[in-house]
């Protein structure tokens, strides 16, 4: 479906991406990590056609980007970053707008712009103005335009960004509804979404991709994942030796009546953690298996040594 | 066919946009003021005694030096200024056609304010009997006059975010591309330079690209193909160049 080959893109010395490759099938929804100037929005930009690459290309549904780019853009619909529109436009006149580029017209037309309107919620606001519309609703009107052609592939750049916490569940209620039909690509700073929405996640800094796999193939990634989190009601000194005594188990953290069990065979350490607390008298108020955090995943990824992309 | 929907639906989103915001209006009305009050008043359209249009088109290239620049001024910096030339660019639409559709649509609208002067002709009319070939050849020495304007208002319009910039430097070109080849203005080049036939070349060099040698011709009512060639080909150009520009600096 979103085929992407070895994309490089320089602005005079600064290297924004260098050398980003990956696919995106039917029913995928990638998710795009990455700190503040990673790349990200060059990357997309790249992908719908706005920027020429520097080298490399993407294919969308067989089209090539740079050799046969208007009808790879209408494999497309592109939510760009922060979300810009026509703000002397009517919500509706803008839809009509988009729909009339993308060659519907007359009936066709009507239909796709309602519906559009309807599944992102605004027919509340159809007949106002754009500019006078708040950040939500302005991100919401152009969501609706990235979808109104139903395209096979969906790129977007913080589509969640400044809505609020129903209209957060909303989109991705959305996303998650459209997946099977599509290949999407999602960037986000928001990590629970990634969990919520994802099928894989792709982590890049300074341009270059370090990380592809599902949400949990990259929390196994953690130094956390495979951890036990144990309570107790009274934190004895005997508790924190017979712990750290495991051969399961790295080390050993304590913050007053919780312990956190780093493993060193995570396959191994819960089932020996309950064990240990099922032979002694501890009084547990609480036992967790860890999964690891993306959080952490991602500070460790991206917090390298080498946090600038410019050329020295 | 397939190519043209979309340049038509930019046409109609370009035109709606004039005429949804005030500015439209106030172009429009300024406009209109402008060209009469120059043509009665300062033109002293009913001494001269001849039912010609002839006072009404020589202030055409001086009023437009202000309008058009002003109605061009928005066409690529607003989009650039907004973000939307990412949604604009991204959509399935090339850049040859959505300068075309911008362009067109920008002319489309001058057209109108020029049509809307109707009122001086039936005046004409009322009071005599004008060649009609005449006026026809000045309504549309008029309207590539514009056209020529708006390709330069374009073009400086895509070369910054900054709407006030790009009327300023818009209004130099202009200025530049009407002073050179104004009569007054040669006259005197022309007997300075006298002495060096090598300056007197580049002077008429410069001034064979001004507008207002081609636009004095066709409101004679000379239809010589060379001005036509001439009006066309500085579009052409700076649509060209309008090109070039946003393919290199749309992003920044
Ligand atoms: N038009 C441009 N001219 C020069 N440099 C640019 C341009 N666009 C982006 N950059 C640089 O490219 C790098 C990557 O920027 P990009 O916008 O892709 O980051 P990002 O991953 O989207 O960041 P964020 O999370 O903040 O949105 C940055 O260093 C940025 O300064
Ligand atoms: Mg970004």
């Amino acid at each position: 479906m979103l085929e992407i080959q070895e994309l490089h893109k320089h602005f005079g010395p600064i290297q924004a991406v260098r050398g980003v490759s990956f696919q995106v099938e039917k029913g995928e929804v990638l998710g795009f990590l990455g700190p503040n100037g990673a790349g990200k929005s060059t990357t997309m930009r790249m992908i719908t056609g706005f920027l020429p690459p520097t080298s490399g290309t993407a294919r969308l549904n067989g089209h090539d980007i740079t050799d046969d780019a208007v009808e790879a853009k209408r494999q497309i619909g592109y939510l760009p970053e922060n979300a810009p529109a026509y703000g002397d436009m009517t919500v509706t006149n803008f839809l009509r707008f988009i729909a009339e580029v993308r060659g519907f017209s007359g009936k066709d037309r009507d239909l796709r712009v309602d519906a559009a309107i309807e599944k992102a919620r605004l027919s509340s606001v159809r007949h106002q103005t754009i500019g006078t519309l708040s950040k939500g609703y302005r991100q919401r009107v152009c969501f609706s335009q990235a979808i109104l052609h139903d395209p096979p592939v969906l790129i977007m750049d913080e589509p969640t960004d400044g809505l609020d916490p129903n209209q957060k569940h909303l989109v991705r209620n959305m996303i998650r509804e459209m997946a099977s039909r599509k290949a999407i690509v999602i960037s986000t700073h928001i990590l629970e979404e990634v969990e919520a929405v994802c099928s894989r996640a792709i982590i890049i800094a300074n341009g270059r991709i370090v990380a592809n796999g599902s949400p949990a193939e990259l929390k196994a990634r953690s130094n956390l994942h495979g951890a036990v989190e144990l309570t107790v009601k009274q934190p004895e000194e005997a508790i924190y030796r017979e712990l750290s005594g495991l051969p399961s188990a790295a080390r050993v953290e304590q913050d007053g009546p919780q312990y956190t069990i780093y493993p060193r065979n995570p396959e191994r350490l819960f089932t020996d953690v309950t064990q240990l607390v099922r032979q002694h008298d501890w009084h547990p108020t609480g036992l967790k298996h860890i999964e690891g955090r993306l959080e952490d995943v991602f500070r460790e990824l991206t917090l390298g040594p080498d946090t600038s992309n410019r050329l020295n | 066919m397939d190519c043209l929907h979309n340049t038509k639906a930019i046409i109609k989103r370009e035109l709606k946009s004039y005429f949804e915001s005030p500015i439209a209006y106030v172009f429009l009305v300024v406009f209109l003021m402008l060209t009469a009050f120059l043509t009665f008043m300062v033109g002293r359209y009913y001494e001269n005694g001849q039912a010609d249009l002839r006072a009404f088109f020589w202030w055409h290239p001086w009023v437009y030096l202000i309008l058009v620049p002003a109605a061009a001024m928005r066409l690529w910096a607003e989009e650039r200024r907004s973000g939307t030339i990412e949604l604009l660019l991204t959509l399935p639409v090339t850049l040859s056609q959505a300068i075309l559709g911008k362009f067109l649509a920008a002319w489309t609208f001058l057209a109108i304010a020029l049509v809307l002067t109707f009122p001086v002709i039936l005046t004409t009319y009322y009071l005599g009997s004008p060649d009609s070939g005449v006026i026809l050849c000045g309504y549309i020495g008029s309207f590539f006059l514009a056209g020529t304007y708006l390709s330069v208002g374009m073009l400086t319009s895509a070369m910054t975010r900054n709407q006030v910039i790009s009327f300023v430097v818009s209004v130099l070109a202009c200025l530049f591309l009407l002073l050179a080849g104004w009569p007054p203005v040669t006259d005197f080049l022309v007997r300075a330079a006298q002495d060096s036939p090598a300056l007197q070349w580049i002077l008429q060099a410069v001034s064979s690209l001004s507008f207002m040698p081609h636009f004095e011709n066709i409101q004679r009512g000379v239809v010589a193909v060379r001005d036509w060639v001439y009006f066309i080909s500085i579009m052409a150009f700076m649509l060209f160049a309008t090109h070039l520009v946003l393919e290199n600096r749309k992003a920044s």
